[in-house]
C-alpha cells in the first residue's frame, strides 16, 4: 500500500467572505503521527476539520484546492461526507461521551455503519486498545459520564477506533485533562500509531516534540486590510523542526519569543 | 450640611415606599384575585364534590342528579386525539427547523414567521377554521375528530415551540460526535439528539394538553353544544368537554345548576393540576442522570 | 481486528433514500403551520367575499345596527367593535397598571426567593381556564360585588366582564414587560445606583425607559389578547349588541357573536352563516396587525442591546 493517505495541493479554506486558510501544500504519510502547532487562530483546527469534511456543518464553509485521499478528492462532486468520517475519525478538545453507557458509546458506530460485527467482541477489543478495558470492564453498562475525563476521553477513543477508520484526527485532545491522563493518553497514540495514521493538533509544543513525526507549523498573518489569515510556514521531521527550523518565524515561536 | 444630610441627598423617601407599597398591591391584586376565584369555586361547588358528579350523565330535569361523565370522557377522548394529532407534527417540525433546516433559508424563515402568527390568533378563529373545514367542507360534523384535529391545530405552535428548545438545549458536541463516527443527520438525530431532548419535550406536551382540555370557545364553533349524555364511542361520535358542560350549566340560570357548574371546575382545575404535576414529575425523572 | 482495507469506494452510487423520504416528511411537518394560515385565511375569505356579494362593505363597516337574525336584517358591525373596544378598554385599564406594577415589582424589587413562589402563582392564573374566568364574573364579580356597588347594575354587564378579562391578562403582560426589563443590562442599573439614585428613580427613570420597546410590545400583545377573548364575554357580557356602550349594560362583542351564531346550526350558504366569517375575518385583521406590530417592536428593542 502506498505510503502517501492526505495530499494537500493549495488547499484553501474560507469562511463565507473571510478566508481563513492560505493555500496549504503537503502530504500526511501513513503510520505516523503528524502534529500541527502554532499560535491561536492560525487555521490548525480549521485544516484538521476540513480531513474529514467536518467543516461542512459550519454554514458558509468552503473549500478550494486539492485535499486528496488515497488519491481521491474528498470534496469531488460525487463523494458521500458520511463515507469519509467513517474512515477518517475524530477526536474532540473535550471528551463528548455520549449520554448514554459506556458499551453503548462503543457499539453506537459499528450500529450506524451497519457494519456486520460481534458488538461484544468489537466493545471489549476496542476499549482494550484503548487501553481502558481494565478500568472499566467490570460495569459496561455504566454511565460514560460517571467516568473521569482522562478516561473519558479513552472512551472516545475506543469508540472511534471502533468503526475501523485508517485515520484518527485529535483536535488538541489533551486540552483538557490533567497531566497524567495526558501521558496515558500520549503513550496510547504511540500505540495506536502502529495501525492507524494520526493527526494532531496541538498548542503544546512538548507534546508535539514528544509524540509526532512530523510537525508543521502555522501563523496568523495579517494582510493590508488587517485581515488575519492562517498560513502554513513550515513542515518536516519533528527532530528538524525543534532543532534547526529552516525559518525565523518557526524558530522564534518554538523558543518563546511569540505565541 | 453634615456628611450625613449630604448623602440622603435629593430623594424622597417617602414616594419611595410609597412606590414600592403600590407595586407590591398591584401584583398582590392578582394574586388575591386567584385565591378569592379558587376559593368561591371550591364553597359553591362543595354540596356537589361527590361521587355522583363523576357517575352520573347530565340531566336538565333532575339537577339533584345530574353528573359530569358524559363530559369527563369527552374530554379525554378530544385531549387523548389531539396529542396524537399535535405531537408527532410538532415534534417533527421542530427538529426540521432545528436540525435540518438551512438556517436563514427562505423556507425556514417563513415557517417561523407563520407559528410566530399562530401562535398569537384568537382561539375562535381556529373554532371558525374547524366549522368552515372539518365540520362543514370535509363533512365530519360535529364529531370528536373534528373537534381533536381544530384544537391539535391550536396547540401545534406550543408543541413546536417547546420542542425547539428542547433540542437547542442538546450540547452541540453530541451531534458532532456522532456525525465524526459516519452517522447520517437523521440517525444522529433519532438516536442521540432527540432521545437527549426528552424531558423538554414532555413538558410541551403536558402544556398542550394542558391548554387543549380547558379549551372551549374552539369546540363551541366545531360543535360540542347540546345536550350530550352519553360517552363517545369512537372519532365520528357525539362529545361534550367539562369546558363546555361547565358553560351549559352557567348559562342556566337556576341555583342547583350554578353549583353543578363549580363542581364542575373544581373537577377542570384538578385535571390541569395533575397534569401539571406530571410534567414536574417527568421533567424531573428524566433529568440527565448521567 | 485489523484496519479495513480500502476495498470500498466514497464514491455513493445510490443515494441516501432513506435520508431524503425521511427529510421530506419533516419538511411537510413544518409545511403544516404555513398549510394551517392558508386554511384560516380561506376559511375566512372564502364566506367574506360571499358575504360581501349581498351586503356593501360600506355598509357592513359604517352601519350601526346589527341585526342579523332579523327578517330584514342588519349588518352593521360597528355595535360589535363597540362592544369590543369597550370591554377591552377596562380590561386593559386593570391589566397594564396591575400587570406592569407586578412586573417592576418582580423585576427590581423582589427577593430571589419570593420570586420563586410569586412568579409560579402568577402562572398559576394564567393557567386558569377562560370559561372558569368567565363563570366568576358572571357568579361573584356581578352577584356579590357590583350588584352592591351599582345597585342598577344588569345581570349581564361590560363592567364585570371587562374586569375579569383583565386580571386574566395580567399575568401576560407581567411576563412579557418582566422579560424586557430583565434584558436591560445590569451596568445601566449599577451606574443610576451609583449616582446614588434610588430604586425607584432607577426603575422609572432608566430601565423602563430602556426596556420601553419590549414592554409596549407586551401591552400591544395583551391588548390583541383581550379583543380575542371569548368565553369571559359570552358568558358574563351578554349577547345583546349596543352600540353606544354603558359598562352597567351587556353587550356583544365581535367574539360573542361568532361564539353564538356559531353554535347555532345556521344554514351553510345563508347570509347569516357568512356573517360569521365577515366578523372573523374583521376580528382576524384586527390582531392580526397588533401581533405584527408587536413582533417589530421586540424586534427592535433586541436590537438596541446586540
Amino acid at each position: 500500500m502506498e505510503q502517501t493517505v492526505f495530499r494537500l495541493d493549495d488547499l484553501r479554506v474560507w469562511y463565507g467572505e473571510y478566508q481563513a486558510l492560505l493555500g496549504v501544500s503537503m502530504t500526511i504519510e501513513r503510520n505516523q503521527i503528524t502534529a500541527f502547532i502554532g499560535p491561536s487562530g492560525c487555521g490548525k483546527s480549521t485544516l484538521l476539520r476540513s480531513f474529514n469534511r467536518m467543516n461542512d456543518l459550519i454554514p458558509g464553509a468552503r473549500v478550494e484546492g486539492l485535499l486528496a485521499y488515497h488519491g481521491t478528492d474528498i470534496y469531488g462532486p460525487d463523494i458521500d461526507p458520511i463515507e469519509v468520517r467513517r474512515r477518517i475519525g475524530m477526536v474532540f478538545q473535550k471528551p463528548n461521551v455520549f449520554p448514554k453507557s459506556i458499551y453503548e458509546n462503543v457499539a453506537y458506530g459499528p450500529r450506524v455503519n451497519r457494519m456486520k460485527v460481534d458488538l461484544d467482541d468489537v466493545v471489549e477489543e476496542c476499549l482494550t486498545r484503548a487501553a481502558l478495558w481494565d478500568e472499566v470492564k467490570s460495569d459496561l453498562r455504566k454511565s460514560a459520564y460517571a467516568l473521569s475525563g482522562g478516561q473519558q476521553q479513552r472512551l472516545v477513543i475506543a469508540r472511534c477506533i471502533a468503526v475501523q477508520p485508517e485515520v484518527i484526527l485529535m483536535d488538541e485532545p489533551c486540552a483538557s485533562l490533567d497531566p497524567i491522563a495526558t501521558t496515558k493518553v500520549e503513550d496510547l497514540m504511540r500505540e495506536l500509531a502502529k495501525d492507524y495514521t494520526i493527526v494532531i493538533v496541538t498548542h503544546n509544543m512538548q507534546q508535539a516534540a514528544r509524540v509526532s513525526d512530523r510537525t508543521a507549523f502555522f501563523t496568523a498573518e495579517l494582510d493590508e486590510a488587517g485581515v488575519r489569515h492562517g498560513r502554513l510556514v513550515e513542515y518536516g521531521a519533528t527532530r528538524q523542526i525543534f532543532s534547526a527550523p529552516a525559518q525565523q518565524s518557526t524558530e522564534d515561536y518554538i523558543s518563546g519569543r511569540f505565541g | 450640611m453634615s456628611v450625613e444630610e449630604d448623602l440622603v441627598g435629593q430623594g424622597t423617601p417617602a414616594a419611595d415606599r410609597i412606590f414600592r407599597w403600590l407595586l407590591f398591591i398591584a401584583l398582590g391584586i392578582g394574586i388575591l384575585t386567584l385565591v378569592v376565584l379558587l376559593a368561591t369555586v371550591t364553597i359553591k361547588g362543595a354540596p356537589r364534590l361527590d361521587p355522583a358528579l363523576i357517575t352520573n350523565m347530565p340531566s336538565l330535569r333532575f339537577p339533584e342528579r345530574a353528573g359530569a361523565q358524559s363530559a369527563i370522557t369527552g374530554t379525554l377522548w378530544v385531549i387523548t386525539f389531539t396529542a396524537l394529532f399535535s405531537l408527532p407534527t410538532g415534534i417533527l417540525a421542530a427538529v426540521y427547523l432545528e436540525e435540518f433546516a438551512r438556517p436563514g433559508g427562505r423556507f425556514q424563515r417563513i415557517v417561523e414567521l407563520n407559528i410566530q402568527n399562530l401562535a398569537a390568533v384568537p382561539s375562535i378563529v381556529y373554532g371558525i377554521l374547524g366549522l368552515g373545514v372539518f365540520v362543514r367542507a370535509l363533512a365530519l360534523g360535529q364529531s370528536v375528530v373534528a373537534a381533536a384535529l381544530t384544537l391539535a391545530l391550536l396547540v401545534l405552535p406550543i408543541v413546536i415551540i417547546a420542542t425547539r428548545e428542547a433540542l437547542r438545549a442538546v450540547p452541540r458536541s453530541i451531534r458532532e460526535g456522532s456525525l465524526a463516527l459516519g452517522a447520517t443527520p437523521w440517525q444522529t438525530t433519532y438516536r442521540q439528539t432527540l432521545p437527549a431532548a426528552i424531558p423538554g419535550i414532555a413538558t410541551g406536551v403536558i402544556l398542550a394538553v394542558s391548554r387543549a382540555a380547558g379549551e372551549a370557545a374552539p369546540l363551541l364553533m366545531v360543535g360540542a353544544v347540546g345536550f350530550i349524555t352519553f360517552n363517545p364511542d369512537g372519532l365520528l361520535a357525539g362529545y361534550t368537554t367539562l369546558p363546555i358542560q361547565i358553560f351549559n350549566w352557567t348559562k342556566d340560570s337556576r341555583e342547583e345548576f350554578q353549583v353543578l357548574a363549580s363542581a364542575a371546575i373544581v373537577l377542570l382545575l384538578v385535571l390541569l393540576l395533575a397534569l401539571n404535576f406530571t410534567a414536574i414529575w417527568i421533567r424531573n425523572r428524566t433529568q440527565k442522570r448521567w | 481486528m485489523s484496519v479495513a482495507p480500502l476495498t470500498d469506494s466514497l464514491v455513493r452510487t445510490r443515494p441516501r433514500y432513506g435520508e431524503q423520504v425521511i427529510k421530506g416528511v419533516l419538511v411537510a411537518a413544518a409545511a403544516v403551520s404555513i398549510a394551517t394560515t392558508f386554511g384560516i385565511v380561506a376559511s375566512l375569505v372564502i364566506p367574506t367575499v360571499e358575504f360581501f356579494r349581498e351586503i356593501s362593505v360600506v355598509d357592513f363597516l359604517t352601519g350601526t345596527e346589527w341585526t342579523p337574525l332579523f327578517a330584514d336584517g342588519k349588518f352593521g358591525v360597528l355595535p360589535l367593535v363597540s362592544g369590543t373596544f369597550v370591554i377591552t378598554g377596562i380590561a386593559v385599564a386593570v391589566a397594564i397598571p396591575l400587570g406592569l406594577g407586578a412586573a417592576i415589582y418582580l423585576s427590581e424589587y423582589a427577593s430571589a426567593r419570593s420570586r420563586r413562589v410569586l412568579k409560579p402563582t402568577l402562572e398559576v392564573l394564567a393557567g386558569i381556564p377562560t370559561v372558569v374566568f368567565g363563570f366568576f364574573a358572571l357568579e361573584f364579580v356581578t352577584n356579590v360585588l357590583l350588584r352592591r356597588l351599582f345597585p342598577g347594575i344588569e345581570v349581564f354587564n361590560a363592567l364585570s366582564a371587562g374586569l375579569v378579562m383583565g386580571i386574566m391578562i395580567i399575568p401576560m403582560v407581567a411576563s412579557l414587560s418582566e422579560d424586557a426589563m430583565a434584558a436591560v443590562p445590569a451596568g445601566l442599573r449599577d451606574g443610576s445606583y451609583a449616582l446614588g439614585a434610588s430604586k425607584r428613580q432607577t426603575a422609572v427613570k432608566v430601565v423602563i425607559p430602556a426596556a420601553l420597546s419590549g414592554i409596549v410590545a407586551a401591552f400591544v400583545l395583551g391588548i390583541s389578547r383581550a379583543i380575542g377573548e371569548t368565553m369571559i364575554v359570552t358568558i358574563a357580557a351578554g349577547l345583546e349588541p349596543r352600540l353606544v356602550p354603558n359598562p352597567l349594560q351587556g353587550m356583544q362583542t365581535m367574539t360573542s357573536y361568532i361564539a353564538a351564531a356559531g353554535a347555532g346550526d345556521l344554514p351553510t350558504g345563508s347570509i347569516e352563516y357568512q356573517s360569521i366569517f365577515a366578523v372573523g375575518f374583521l376580528l382576524f385583521l384586527i390582531t392580526l396587525l397588533m401581533n405584527i406590530g408587536s413582533i417589530r417592536l421586540v424586534r427592535r428593542y433586541r436590537q438596541a442591546y446586540q
